[in-house]
């Protein structure tokens, strides 16, 4: 499968090139987390220097990357200086909560716009078609940070869903429904803003992209030999429309992402989100590294799924 | 019980003197949103009886494509149908959408221009045949892929397994041609109509896929009509012939009395066109090969006379003043023209 082949290649690439962006970037910035000590008058300044070339702060950019390649490579991830261990671990139980929240929101976008976009794109011009048409403009215009202030304001005036973090106090005493339950009632803010935020876009373009198919010759054809409208929405003009909305797919996987990062610290979800603004403000180098490094992940794993549905989907994107 | 009510429509047929199709002063106008344009089909009127081979010979825009679609039904919504299209005995326009759906494909269906885009790329073409029968007859998967391998075969396609498993893009251009008869032919319709859908073909080719058409249509006995620009596909091919011009038919009757004896200007005009190998003897005196001056007319509604009179060499006054109807001057042929009597 040479196509897949080259995509890993281009993924892995991805990271290598975001990797070494980020510390260029990252030393490009002034100041490190050991500065802030040379205020502290009780510091010397050789205690902090010590300290500097115990972390290896000292070395030159190069040996400095080679080093945290290394550390990588074991698994370690380089070593967060504010919280005195391996970023690893740090990241591991972060980097789940961003996962979950970003994967819900994913599936719940385009649960949504799937079948939305298909049923409007049957008949436009229809009341329903400029209703959903006329709403998705208006999502599209809203800011992220509004949808979920407003959200935030809706959830304390009714009291109908917990603000904040990630599960409530006592929730280790829960049985496992529970927690199921305190867990979900504590994802409905954060996954709602997501799901309005990405869902105008993806909305649109199925319309856009079954419109375009619905025209074209073969969908008349089927229609000639008797296929059914349901039939023929979905099994002939979906899988034909389906090319940019895999391509779409990976896009709004990135999008949601970086949009889950804000909707993190605001709801105080502790995902990568809050770790990495933390981590940013105290120049806790690696950890910023660590972090936007699993972020570039996920999004090489979001456009690898796309290019797996692609071929899975198109049969001559197989031939190639 | 099931038995007389299974009798009751072929009873009837022979009655009415075996005609599977009816169409009666069958007229279509294209309307745009403000202003009525000329009608696409005047007046159209012909039978085909079971197991006939009806050509259509027209030019692009005579209203061949617009015949093919009004009687699948599957004109667009702005479109204004009048007349009625009786097809065993049913009123084709009279019916619903969801009736529609019954008739299109299992008893009326259509070999499409251009099969490669009339297949979707990203099906299997065994599904594309699969998915017609499963909308009109009961049964499972299994016996589905049984039957369509049965219609592949029976458009002497070898290789069943491979076309059947294939996409579009892997087959050839003959290849495709027999996987839209055999999705046209898959529920074993009464009338069968093929739009255009030998031209992208080679002439080689061209003539394989009109032997397969020719021997279905014995074999089976289902009713075909074929529409074309080209007449010398029609010699030999069609039991009758039927000539279009300007949404109008000007001529109609069996292949053999009309391509020998053309009665209307305009057939005499396209028959002239085929250039023959022999002598070319139907090159005009410099030499060149004979054209019917002018060009279609453009449609408006207002328009009086013989449509064809414009580009006639035998018009007379009166042809400009009032449109010929329909005469026949010989048994089995009409044709609407003043010079044969009106």
């Amino acid at each position: 499968m040479k196509y897949l082949e080259r995509r890993v290649i281009h993924g892995i690439l991805l990271l290598i090139g975001v990797s070494v962006l980020c510390f260029l970037f990252s030393d490009l910035a002034p100041g490190s987390f050991f500065d802030e000590m040379k205020l502290n008058p009780q510091i010397s300044s050789e205690t902090v220097a010590a300290l500097r070339s115990q972390y290896g702060l000292d070395k030159p950019l190069p040996v400095r990357y080679a080093r945290w390649v290394e550390s990588v490579l074991g698994g370690e991830w380089g070593y967060s200086f504010a919280y005195n261990s391996s970023v690893r671990s740090l990241l591991v139980v972060r980097a789940r909560n961003t996962l979950l929240l970003t994967t819900l929101a994913t599936l719940f976008s385009w649960l949504v716009a799937v079948p939305l976009g298909v049923w409007i794109s049957n008949h436009p011009g229809k009341w329903y078609d400029r209703l959903s048409m006329g709403g998705t403009s208006l999502l599209l215009s809203v800011p992220e940070l509004v949808l979920v202030f407003g959200l935030l304001y809706f959830a304390i005036r009714t009291h109908a869903l917990p603000v904040g973090g990630m599960t409530s106090v006592g929730f280790d005493q829960l049985g496992l429904w529970g927690k199921t339950i305190d867990l979900v009632t504590h994802l409905i803010v954060p996954v709602t803003t997501l799901v309005l935020a990405s869902l105008p876009v993806l909305v649109r373009h199925v319309r856009a992209s079954m419109v375009e198919v619905l025209k074209l010759p073969f969908i008349q054809a089927a229609r000639g030999h008797g296929i059914g409208p349901a039939r023929l929405l979905f099994r002939y003009a979906l899988p034909a429309a389906g090319n940019p909305l895999i391509s779409l797919f990976g896009l709004s996987v990135a999008g949601l992402l970086s949009g889950s990062l804000l909707v993190e610290v605001i709801t105080g979800w502790p995902g990568i989100g809050p770790l990495l603004l933390e981590a940013s403000m105290s120049r806790d180098l690696y950890v910023v590294v660590g972090a936007v490094m699993s972020s570039t992940l996920f999004m090489v794993f979001g456009s690898l799924l796309a290019d797996v549905m692609l071929v899975v989907v198109d049969p001559r994107i197989r031939v190639e | 019980m099931g038995l007389f009510t299974n009798m009751m429509p072929f009873a009837t047929v022979s009655l009415e003197g075996a005609a599977l199709l009816r169409v009666r002063a069958l007229t279509v106008t294209y309307s745009t949103r403000n202003r009525q344009s000329a009608p696409a089909l005047r007046r159209v009127s012909f039978d085909i009886a079971p197991g006939e081979i009806l050509g259509i010979l027209g030019e692009s825009g005579s209203g061949k494509s617009t015949l093919a679609l009004a009687i699948l039904g599957l004109l667009p919504a702005n479109c204004s149908v009048e007349g009625t299209i009786l097809f065993q005995d049913e009123d084709l326009l009279q019916m619903d959408e969801s009736r529609w759906r019954e008739i299109r494909g299992a008893k009326i269906s259509m070999i499409f221009q251009e099969p490669g885009l009339s297949l979707s790329p990203v099906m299997r073409v065994g599904d594309q045949i699969a998915e017609i029968i499963r909308a009109h007859r009961p049964g499972n998967g299994k016996t589905r892929k049984l039957e369509c391998e049965a219609v592949l075969r029976g458009v002497r396609l070898s290789e069943v397994d491979r076309i059947y498993r294939a996409y579009p893009h892997q087959l050839s251009g003959g290849e495709l041609h027999r996987v839209a008869i055999a999705q046209a032919l898959a529920c074993r319709p009464d009338l069968v109509i093929a739009d255009e859908s030998t031209r992208s073909l080679d002439v080689t080719v061209q003539a394989e896929v009109l032997n397969l058409l020719r021997e279905i249509n014995r074999k089976r006995g289902s009713a075909l009509i074929f529409i074309t620009h080209n007449p010398a596909l029609l010699a030999g091919f069609a039991d009758r012939v039927m000539v279009m011009y300007a949404g109008g038919i000007v001529e109609q009757g069996p292949t053999a009395q009309v391509f020998s004896r053309p009665l209307h200007p305009y057939t005499k005009g396209l028959l002239q066109l085929i250039p023959r190998s022999r002598n070319g003897t139907n090159l005009t005196s410099e030499g060149r090969l004979p054209v019917i001056p002018g060009s279609l007319p453009a449609l408006n509604p207002s328009s009086r006379g013989c449509l064809f009179e414009p580009r006639c060499s035998v018009r007379t006054a009166h042809c400009q003043n009032e449109s010929p109807g329909e005469v026949t001057p010989e048994r089995g042929r009409r044709v609407s023209c003043f010079n044969y009597g009106n």
